[in-house]
């Protein structure tokens, strides 16, 4: 996966999250998925589709999920309460809707769905079509995940062979 | 989620109609409960009124018609009917309607194509509430009024 594809969603992340939890965040890892994915917790998957497709899934630790929701709702939210999934869906949708604007006004189109609770323990690991990247956000309250699995399609490499 | 800030919200001097001196009433259209939820906290921090909510574009369409609102806040990506698709037949049945766009999608192609087809304006989110104040009184017009300072965000 290009570094141009990736940068965004990094750049998108670091907005989000620093403005949401109202303090700097620091990247942490980033590692190709090898083996399949293993859900951490909460966990939020966005599909795209148009010239660049595939998944991203946004995931947290359901401390940390309780923690990012409760700030962002401004009000201690349970670890159990639907509106700590609610809140990490809501999170993917502004850091991927973010980077997704970036990579539109870089001239890539694509549709983005609206995320929904990915409740399955594992998920599909990289192949020689797509690779699996997962980016690691440290924020003050805890690690963010980002597994992210795009490709080109071919109207898109169409696009930028010329 | 709107108000990315956490804790405290903060007050703004309240925006109220200048027809009635009544509180501005919105109708908050996302899929998300949690941005709804926020984005009402914000609106009662501008001194406005929920009028109503909706979690889709359809939904969208007859809440409008049944709580007739002074601004729709309206996400773009959801089920069953988009926000754009949903501000064009709001529009197009209500030429006074004001509908502003709130969306993480915000390129310019979608902008574009939100405000061509009736939207007034468009908020990026995560929504900054002093953006999405300003954002109001613009969108009201003379149809709007700030009331006296309550708070530091006046």
């Amino acid at each position: 996966m290009k570094m141009e594809l990736i940068q965004p969603f990094i750049n998108a992340a670091d907005a989000v999250l620093s403005q949401g939890l109202n303090s700097p965040m620091q990247m942490g890892n980033l590692t190709m998925e090898q083996d399949a994915y293993r859900r951490k917790g909460v966990a939020a998957l966005v599909e795209l589709s148009g010239d660049i497709e595939g998944r991203i899934i946004f995931d947290v630790a359901p401390r940390t999920a309780t923690q990012i929701a409760s700030k962002l709702a401004g009000a201690e939210l349970p670890e159990s309460d639907a509106m700590v999934r609610e809140a990490v869906c809501e999170l993917a949708n502004q850091v991927i809707g973010n980077a997704i604007a970036a990579l539109n006004d870089q001239g890539f189109h694509f549709r983005v769905h609206p995320p929904r609770l990915h409740t399955s323990e594992h998920g599909a690991r990289s192949t020689t079509d797509i690779e699996a990247m997962v980016l690691c956000f440290e924020t003050s309250s805890g690690s963010v995940y980002m597994n992210i699995a795009l490709r080109y399609t071919n109207s898109a490499e169409a696009a930028t062979a010329v | 989620m709107e108000s990315e800030r956490g804790g405290d919200m903060e007050q703004f001097a309240a925006i109220k109609r200048s027809k009635d001196g009544q509180a501005v009433r919105y109708l908050i259209v996302d899929d998300s409960v949690f941005a709804r939820k926020n984005l009402a906290r914000i609106v009662e921090s501008f001194g406005g009124e929920l009028a109503g909510e909706a979690g889709d574009g359809v939904s969208a369409i007859s809440e409008y018609q049944r709580t007739k609102p002074d601004i729709v806040l309206m996400d773009i990506t959801m089920p069953q009917m988009e926000g754009i698709e949903a501000a064009e037949k709001i529009v197009q049945q209500n030429p006074d309607a004001r509908v502003v766009m709130v969306s993480s999608v915000g390129y310019q192609e979608n902008i574009v194509a939100a405000l061509q087809r009736g939207a007034r304006h468009f908020v990026q989110k995560p929504v900054k509430p002093e953006v999405l104040y300003e954002v109001i009184k613009y969108v009201l017009g003379e149809d709007g009024v700030v009331a006296a300072a309550t708070g530091a965000g006046a």
